[in-house]
């Protein structure tokens, strides 16, 4: 079994002293899109944060089978691409093009090779045509499309996306969900959108309270009411969740 | 307050915009550190909100308007250094990109509306601090104080630098007179707002008011011992009447200043005025008999903005202790 | 309830002096205009003259009068101040249209509008032809630090924003009836204030992260350097030639 991450028993407290994650293990094999359910304050994000060395708390987080440490966070920011809830926090340069480039930028990349990188990394989203545009009058899922490449400008062996529907339109989230099926790529999802997950990912967990409540395929997640419930998650209504249990999911 | 181009003499245009330049760059080197750590998207992010304070407005009576300057209220939530690089980025940003003010006004604009608020209002906040209880109640009214003083010494500031740089036949006495007057009421609404402004981020993010890290939480919690309004508005009121009296004493009684100024050594005599004569503005110092008590009030008001950035800068390089970073 | 201008003065177009490299551009206008401020105001000739480059340069980087004269609105307050001059001056008086006002007045309210107008026409111009981005990264090139211009480039970016929300929560307090005519009334304002700080704040938090996590290391990669030639150095020194050439030909002639 080839993992692309594996976390354990991973603890983090904030400064304030509240206890975000107490104790969350995790692996996740490569080329699986797994989805990351949980209600709000689950330590979701938190738990992101932590997959490239952003925060640090006490435990092990393996990418790719090297272990974080403090030598080597550079290497493991570039495997781990973090896209974060907020486009806005993630698109901070003056223009879309220029945002795709920051993160190789960073790696030392110029000239020639850093345009390569940032045409391709459009590319992959569909979204070449956003170069230039500066990033506040995008629509919504422009600027997902845009955060998206930004990550994948840094070529990363996992994808880690934080609530990549929140704000989106139906039309921008079935473009989304394209996007990510057609990406070839380990993908981590936070989402409160069940459909979503269902239609995405073939793997879920499910956190709550800082750890690692429950995890199997999407389907059978889904169809477990009694679970759901127990952790203020909710299939839409007209969904019949129990009805789920023999469908194949993801593509 | 932004001034345009050549609303001031060159000399003091350029005068000005080496004292800013010498100011800002000794605060951005002692920022540097933790600038370069964590804060540079955060100290773009509060000079967006300090940008966009000063476009909105808040009632000040009868359904006029007014809005802030923001200056103290920068440096007590952010640090005096932090403050005042940030008001330095909006004005100067306002300047080049929105053609508000003049670019070759800079120094001056700067150097009122950025360095002497920031600096000026940190020290008077560190001041009045002192004589207000050590709870949240007592940052709230040393803000609003030091808010209301802030504007006050950038209008002192303005005058002074019309005793060198005036382009219009109006004497320092009556710039400073009507400067200081009006800002006096400006500053009532500057204070209050940023008192009330401090206030609000007190009661949910305490740790986040730069000005009230010498707090711990119980005292901060404490907020009910200080009756705020009746001191904010006693306060106000005392200013108000300080700053009526005062401009009052100067356009009616200038011998009585004069004296004053004569006896403690300020002016040495009148006879000595061609001496200094030639760097002040013609216009500024007309009148053979004001020109004495212009020159006091200017050293003394001098003397203050000096003494009061100079002990902002001072207290800011003595207090710097990199807050607490929620991460790496 | 204004929102003031957050909109940057740039006017997309194509022209010399939109190409220029921007900071040839501010060295030029920043010279321009103290060479204009240095002007005797007895000289109206060399104003004359600058007035007739301004308008050149107006056509030549396709701005356009319109938006000149409607971006020049800025500088009224003090165009209104520097009218009043002569009534409230000392010294020598003469007649006006029947209304006797200070000489010296006139001569310093003269002053003052001249050089404000031309100096903000520049700007005007210079920011027209310029995004912000460059003007930010021609600071740069001359010397002013980086760390400035980085936050100032933050800044820019989120000032959109800011403004938006300030605008709902208004939108907000309006829509519940909240119309205060005094300043004791003003407390949800500064409250609104507060909380806007305080979501700034956690916004640079997370701005800082998604930079991090893309192996941000203290320092803004520059993307948009760009070198300036010989010629395109000359070219931008026409301006301030021409304004020096003249403030030094007004000043010995006066
Ligand atoms: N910067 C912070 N400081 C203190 N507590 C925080 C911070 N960020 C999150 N928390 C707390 O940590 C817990 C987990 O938050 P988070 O990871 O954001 O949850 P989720 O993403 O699952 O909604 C919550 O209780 C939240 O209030
Ligand atoms: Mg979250």
């Amino acid at each position: 079994m080839n993992l692309a991450l594996e976390v354990r028993d991973l603890e983090f407290s904030y400064p304030d002293g509240r206890q975000a994650l107490g104790g969350v293990d995790l692996a996740i094999e490569t080329g699986t899109r797994v989805a990351v359910l949980g209600p709000n304050g689950a330590g979701k994000t938190t738990l992101a944060l932590h997959l490239n060395g952003i925060l640090r708390g006490s435990g092990v987080v393996t990418v790719g089978g090297l272990e974080l440490n403090d030598d080597n966070l550079n290497e493991i920011r570039r495997r781990v691409g973090i896209v974060f809830q907020d486009a806005n926090d993630q698109l901070f340069m003056p223009t879309v093009g220029e945002d795709v480039a920051f993160g190789p930028a960073n790696l030392g990349l110029r000239g020639a090779e850093l345009e390569a990188r940032v045409e391709a990394a459009l590319g992959e989203v569909d979204a070449t045509e956003l170069a230039q545009r500066p990033p506040h009058h995008l629509s919504g899922g422009e600027k997902r499309s845009a955060a998206i490449a930004t990550a994948l400008a840094m070529e990363p062996q996992i994808l880690v996306l934080d609530e990549p529907t929140s704000g989106l339109d139906p039309l921008g989230r079935r473009e989304l969900v394209q996007t990510l099926q057609g990406l070839d790529l380990t993908l981590l999802v936070i989402t409160h959108d069940l459909p979503f997950a269902l239609e995405l990912c073939q793997r879920s967990i499910i956190v709550d309270r800082g750890t690692v409540v429950a995890e199997g395929p999407t389907a059978e997640i889904l169809a477990n009411d009694a679970l759901l419930q127990q952790h203020r998650l909710e299939m839409p209504f007209g969904f019949n969740g129990s009805a789920l249990g023999d469908r194949s999911t993801g593509s | 307050m932004h001034a345009p181009d050549g609303f001031l003499n060159a000399g003091t245009a350029v005068a000005t915009g080496a004292v800013s330049v010498g100011t800002i760059g000794v605060a951005l080197r002692q920022t540097r550190e933790v600038l370069k750590e964590k804060q540079i998207p955060l100290a773009g992010i509060a000079a967006a909100f300090i940008f966009a304070a000063q476009m909105f407005n808040f009632p000040v009576a009868a359904g006029t308007t007014g809005h802030l300057l923001g200056g103290a209220l920068a440096a007590i939530l952010l640090g005096p250094h932090m403050g005042s690089i940030v008001v330095t980025i909006v004005v100067v940003v306002q300047a080049l990109v929105f053609a508000d003010g003049g670019l070759s006004a800079l120094g001056y604009n700067v150097l009122n509306m950025a360095i002497v608020p920031a600096y000026g209002g940190y020290a008077l906040y560190r001041l009045f601090r002192r004589v207000v209880p050590k709870t949240g109640g007592g940052v709230v009214t040393a803000t609003g104080l030091a808010a209301l003083g802030s504007v006050v010494l950038s209008a002192m500031a303005f005058s002074i630098q019309w005793l060198f740089g005036a382009t219009a036949p109006v004497s320092f006495a009556e710039v400073f007179t009507a400067m200081v007057g009006v800002h006096f009421l400006i500053g009532i609404g500057e204070g209050v707002i940023s008192a009330m402004a401090v206030g609000a981020v007190l009661a949910s993010r305490a740790d986040l008011v730069y000005g009230a890290s010498d707090l711990d939480r119980a005292q901060l919690a404490d907020s009910r011992k200080v009756p705020i309004r009746t001191f904010a508005i006693v306060g106000l009121l005392a200013a108000l009447f300080f700053g009526a009296v005062v401009s009052q004493f100067a356009v009616d009684n200038p011998d009585g200043l004069e004296r004053v100024a004569i006896d403690t050594g300020f002016v040495e005599s009148e006879e000595d005025h061609a001496l200094g004569n030639s760097i002040f503005a013609d216009y500024a110092t007309e009148g053979l008999e004001n020109e004495s008590l212009s020159l006091a009030i200017a050293g003394i008001s001098g003397t203050l903005i000096t003494l009061a950035v100079g002990w902002g800068i001072f207290a800011a390089v003595r207090e710097r202790k990199p807050k607490q970073p929620a991460s790496v | 309830m204004g929102t003031g201008h957050a909109h940057a003065l740039y006017v997309h177009e194509h022209s010399p002096i939109h190409h220029l490299p921007p900071q040839v551009k501010i060295a030029g206008a920043v010279a321009f205009i103290f060479s204009v401020a240095i002007t005797p105001r007895e000289a109206m000739w060399a104003f004359a003259i600058y007035a007739v480059a301004i308008a050149a340069l107006v056509r030549i980087s396709k701005v356009g009068f319109g938006f000149l004269l409607t971006r020049l609105i800025g500088v009224l307050p003090f165009i209104a101040f520097a009218f009043l001059i002569p009534f409230i001056a000392s010294g020598e008086q003469v007649d006006v249209l029947g209304i006797s006002v200070s000489r010296d007045g006139l001569w310093a309210s003269w002053n003052i509008i001249a050089k404000a107008t031309i100096g903000a026409s520049t700007s005007i111009v210079l920011a027209g032809t310029t995004e912000v981005p460059d003007l930010l990264a021609g600071m740069n090139r001359l010397r002013v630090p980086t760390l400035f211009t980085s936050i100032a480039g933050f800044m820019i970016r989120y000032l959109g924003l800011i403004v938006d929300e300030i605008g709902r929560m208004r939108t907000a307090m309006t829509s519940r009836g909240y119309d205060p005519r005094w300043l004791w009334q003003a407390k949800p304002i500064a409250a609104s204030a507060g909380a806007m700080f305080i979501r700034s704040y956690e916004r640079g938090e997370r701005v800082h992260d998604a930079m991090v996590a893309r192996g941000y290391q203290g320092e803004m990669p520059e993307l948009r350097r760009r070198d300036p030639s010989v010629q395109e150095w000359l070219t931008a020194a026409a301006l301030p030639a021409l304004g020096i050439t003249v403030m030094v030909i007004a000043m010995v002639a006066t």
